[in-house]
């Protein structure tokens, strides 16, 4: 066991101290997952636009239908109940490798509040630098924490809703059964000025896209 | 240990730095970088479309009903929905059906006959008066409806795994499937059949059940959504045959549970 933890390490992790001078930026484990979990969070939200409108939570909150996907309520709840499955076994894949591998430890910690504030400040004056992509700013390193324990929110409060009866401690934890949806719908507000600000910043940053999907 | 880091970071630089000259050369990668972001976006918003491709209506049918068995895992007979006090029920408590509130059938008390079929012993009729003087249970639970909302109301009526088994229902049999004078049919999994919490309701928060909410009769699951709930019921059916429902044949998940 000790021994296949080892050369999986050896075999997984970007570090500097073990990676050829050739290895990816990004493994290829972390670009599969990430472009499947890319797929599956905007699946899963689309659809959830077309499931929130049947209903609204917040009256005065409409999403316009031709941006959700589905077609109508039945639809949409096929795609939202399809697209669940990848989005919790490609996370659970993700979250193993990535700390099995030490890659969780090595890319997000350690983060302070103290170099977040001074990487933003850096960011907004155009001063951060995004020389090396192999190296998270500590902005990055606080919404990828972010949007992780976000999707780990969005999992368990839509599990509430989905099963209520069956898990009544997740439904005690979330509130209740209404008190869940706005659970979901709050930490779905989070996972969009994720997407938003992370594209933004991709877009900013061209070749951070070429090394998610090449991987240097 | 030290120098080998630095050399490697010295490495990873210099590389980085040439990749970096490389791609700044190649304006064509920056145009395809951009064009792929606009590709993505524009294939997300011709979400309608994708639905209504054959294949993969099929294939999002299949997920539905592995879904099923996924849901049926899950179910534990012996899981009760949380009950509530009086001081909590939703009032008014909402109506809602396929159709407005206008078209709710007007069912006949006297003449009313439930019919009873399918794999039971005793096939046969029962009139109103017979079905009231079953077993008495009441609950207060919270109705979940599968576009989001939910409410909590008063049902009163007889438990019905106790009603299956004095009609003698087969309940090693898959499916209790329900025709209705509204010409809603809809079909429900033995295990949920007899959970302790399926009630033949009759009454409405100590009243008889109004027109607006099933008279004569609906089957109340509180491990169900509101779609599974079957209202103005006139025929209740013991099968191995999938009977399939008026919406769950229109799309929605058949197990349907909560």
């Amino acid at each position: 066991m000790v021994i296949d933890m080892d050369t999986m390490k050896a075999t997984l992790t970007p570090a500097r101290e073990t990676a050829p001078r050739n290895a990816p930026i990004h493994p290829l484990w972390l670009r599969i997952t990430h472009w499947l979990n890319a797929v599956a969070a905007l699946v899963m939200m689309f659809s959830g636009w077309r499931i929130y409108d049947a209903s609204p939570v917040f009256h005065n909150i409409v999403i316009p239908p031709s941006i959700t996907l589905g077609g109508w309520l039945g639809g949409a709840l096929q795609w939202h109940f399809a697209a669940m499955w990848l989005l919790v076994f490609n996370g659970i894949v993700y979250l193993a490798l990535n700390i099995a591998s030490g890659r969780f430890v090595a890319k997000f910690f350690p983060v302070s509040p103290r170099a977040v504030l001074r990487d933003f400040i850096a960011a907004l004056s155009g001063k951060l630098a995004h020389a090396d992509l192999r190296q998270y700013n500590a902005v990055q390193k606080l919404a990828y924490l972010v949007v992780i324990v976000d999707l780990a929110v969005l999992v368990l409060s839509g599990l509430a809703i989905w099963k209520s009866v069956q898990f009544p401690l997740l439904r005690e934890l979330m509130g209740g059964y209404d008190n869940a949806r706005i659970v979901h719908f709050c930490a779905m507000a989070v996972m969009a000025a994720f997407v938003v600000v992370h594209v933004a910043m991709v877009a900013l940053v061209p070749r951070s896209l070429l090394t998610m999907l090449r991987g240097r | 240990m030290k120098t080998d880091d630095k050399s490697i970071m010295k490495l990873d630089r210099a590389a980085i730095l040439a990749d970096a000259r490389r791609e700044l050369d190649m304006p064509s990668r920056r145009l395809f970088g951009k064009r792929l972001l606009t590709l993505g976006g524009l294939s997300l918003l011709t979400g309608c479309s994708i639905t209504d491709d054959k294949s993969v209506n099929a294939f999002l049918t299949a997920v539905s009903r592995l879904n099923d068995r996924a849901q049926a895992f899950l179910f534990d007979p012996h899981q009760l929905a949380p009950t509530y006090t009086e001081a909590q029920l939703t009032r008014p408590f909402p109506f809602n059906a396929f159709y407005g509130i206008d078209d709710v059938p007007e069912v006949n008390g006297s003449d009313y006959r439930l019919k009873v079929s399918g794999l039971v012993t005793g096939q046969r009729v029962w009139t109103l008066p017979e079905l009231y003087a079953l077993p008495h249970a009441e609950q207060i639970t919270r109705h979940i409806c599968v576009e989001g909302w939910s409410a909590i109301g008063r049902w009163g009526g007889t438990p019905f795994a106790e009603f299956l088994r004095r009609i003698g229902a087969d309940t090693s049999a898959k499916y209790v499937g329900f025709r209705c004078a509204d010409d809603y049919y809809e079909s429900i999994d033995m295990p949920t059949a007899l959970h302790p919490q399926t009630l033949l309701t009759f009454e409405y928060d100590g009243q008889r059940l109004p027109a607006k909410y099933g008279y004569p009769m609906k089957l109340r699951m509180p491990t169900k959504l509101g779609y599974k709930n079957p209202k103005h019921i006139v025929e209740i059916f013991v099968t191995n045959t999938y009977p399939g429902g008026y919406w769950v044949d229109q799309g929605y998940n058949w197990f349907g549970g909560s």
